[in-house]
């Protein structure tokens, strides 16, 4: 079966605020400003504005975003599930409903303030287990002292290392490569700031097996961006992204980071469902993708991911890594922003944004010969990806 | 260093309880009754967890709790040092446990060395009191 809007929109803008650990403002105010940066970028008006998309995470309500930037008329909102799982699913929405008519210009957006306001590594130490449908697969769980994301992945990263005999190191080495691009990003948090293996290793524990230097950064900001069709994107400021491919993926005994009532934890079957859909409706295979944006909320989950996206076979990521694979100059450089190890943790919406990038040819970790990139969203929940390619 | 011996702390005021529902009150009521139960399916005889009103591998509707042998190995684990509430001493051993009868439960391993842990290990449940309920926990058999 073949997807019929692969290849029908591009991303014609991108648009953020600062990322920082206290904003000072709220949370709408920055939803707004990197949708007009995005507007900017893309050189579109608010009477172009037609559709808007966000995660059901997200605080501010379209309509609210619409008064502030003079947005007249919407005619599709909607909203994607699962925090970070939803990134790419957001594109994804809007790619279809763009492809579909359902609106022309769509901004996606994702605003909060998750350091200064609502800490997002704290999970649901406030939040006790319930009986509503929400809440009460909490109840396994909370009760027994699982109560952060952190120690919710944790629990796949040892089956991991227990099935495939990766090393805390191995993890260590997705977070040197991170801070190593984010050095030379003035946007991110860890500006020339890089750090050694032996950092890492000197890390403190959260939760064995993930140390401090494992986790990403608790972040206040926004970022925004622009779908269109790809004629229209052509007539726009910029070069287009052109989505030639976008998947959602759930599988079997699916739950929100806890999946470990499968008899088998130490892969990614949602993902290995968007990698099938994605190199089917692009047409291409892993080979031909030269760069990738791979959800780093903890480092060990990017190694089962370039499994589940055939750059390596299962259990031999971290041999690929060791190898130099994922820096710059190797086979497949991975978030050449910092990742939300080293710029900012955005829920994935600004690896989308670096996406975007990397085929403008203006990423400041820039590769040469950029035709495709992956960029996926977040491991352990039901989840999303998308590949951006250069406009023919 | 061991972890959660003692049943003082597993038992602090503040800590989560599970509120059990009409479909996990069996599960909970055989914990007060030092019983792990499961369900399984009188049709095609697979076990369910956590607890559904059909069964998740036939959708048959003839599920049944049945009492579990209550030993499994460890089938991973992570060393919680920074619990996210105060009354979790950390540090303590989160674990999920694949019982012999093949299903995975959550649980946390009691009075262990947290540095020297063993996927693969042998365990055994055991129950613990927290609040009005009781909670299945599990210790290494050596």
């Amino acid at each position: 079966m073949t997807m019929t809007f692969s290849g029908k929109t591009a991303i014609a803008g991108i648009g953020a605020t600062d990322f920082s650990k206290n904003s000072g403002r709220s949370t709408l105010r920055l939803a707004v400003e990197a949708c007009e940066a995005a507007m900017k970028d893309a050189g579109v008006s608010a009477d172009m504005i037609d559709g808007m998309i966000t995660y059901t995470t997200d605080e501010n309500h379209e309509i609210d975003l619409c008064r502030s930037l003079g947005v007249e008329k919407l005619t599709h909102f909607s909203r994607i599930h699962h925090s970070g799982g939803a990134a790419c699913g957001t594109i994804h929405q809007a790619a279809m409903a763009v492809a579909s008519g359902a609106c022309n210009y769509c901004l996606v957006y994702r605003a909060f303030n998750e350091r200064s306001e609502q800490r997002f590594g704290a999970g649901v130490q406030e939040r006790p287990p319930t009986p509503t449908p929400m809440d009460v697969d909490f109840g396994w769980s909370s009760p027994f002292g699982l109560l952060t994301p952190a120690s919710w992945v944790a629990m796949f990263a040892s089956r991991y290392m227990h099935e495939y005999g990766a090393t805390t190191e191995d993890f260590g080495r997705v977070s040197v490569a991170a801070r190593r691009h984010a050095a030379n990003n003035p946007n991110a948090h860890f500006y020339q700031k890089p750090i050694t293996l032996e950092d890492h290793q000197n890390s403190r524990w959260i939760v064995k097996p993930l140390r401090l230097l494992d986790c990403c950064q608790e972040t206040d900001g926004a970022q925004a961006l622009l779908v269109t069709s790809v004629e229209r994107a052509r007539d726009l400021k910029g070069k287009p992204a052109v989505i030639s491919a976008a998947a959602q993926g759930s599988c079997d005994d699916q739950q929100m980071m806890k999946s470990y009532y499968r008899k088998d934890i130490s892969g990614l079957p949602e993902m290995e469902l968007c990698a099938d859909q994605l190199y089917r409706n692009a047409e291409i295979t892993p080979g031909d993708i030269q760069a990738a944006i791979l959800y780093d909320h903890f480092t060990a989950g990017v190694l089962p991911q370039l499994e589940a996206y055939g750059f390596c076979d299962r259990g031999e990521a971290k041999d690929f890594i060791k190898d130099g694979n994922i820096e710059l100059g190797g086979r497949l450089p991975i978030n050449t922003h910092g990742g939300q190890i080293g710029e900012a943790y955005l829920h994935g919406m600004n690896g989308i944004a670096e996406g975007v990038r990397l085929i403008r040819g203006d990423s400041c970790n820039q590769p040469q010969n950029v035709e495709n990139v992956l960029v996926t969203s977040a491991t352990a929940v039901p989840t999303s990806a998308l590949i951006l390619t250069q406009d023919s | 260093m061991s972890t959660w011996g003692n049943t003082e702390l597993l038992n602090k005021p503040g800590l989560p309880e599970p509120r059990p529902t009409e479909l996990s009150k069996p599960f909970w009521e055989g914990c007060k009754q030092g019983e792990l139960r499961v369900q399984q399916c009188q049709d095609c005889k697979g076990y369910v967890f956590t607890p559904e009103v059909a069964c998740t591998h036939c959708l048959s509707d003839q599920l049944q709790w049945v009492s579990s042998s209550g030993k499994g190995t460890l089938y991973s684990y992570t060393v919680i040092h920074r619990p996210q509430r105060p009354e979790f001493e950390a540090p303590y051993v989160a674990v999920i446990i694949e019982l012999s009868e093949g299903w995975h439960m959550l649980s946390n391993l009691l009075d262990c060395d947290p540095d020297n842990l063993t996927i693969g290990s042998p365990v055994q449940v055991e129950f613990v009191p927290r609040g009005e309920q009781v909670l299945p926990m599990f210790r290494l058999q050596s």
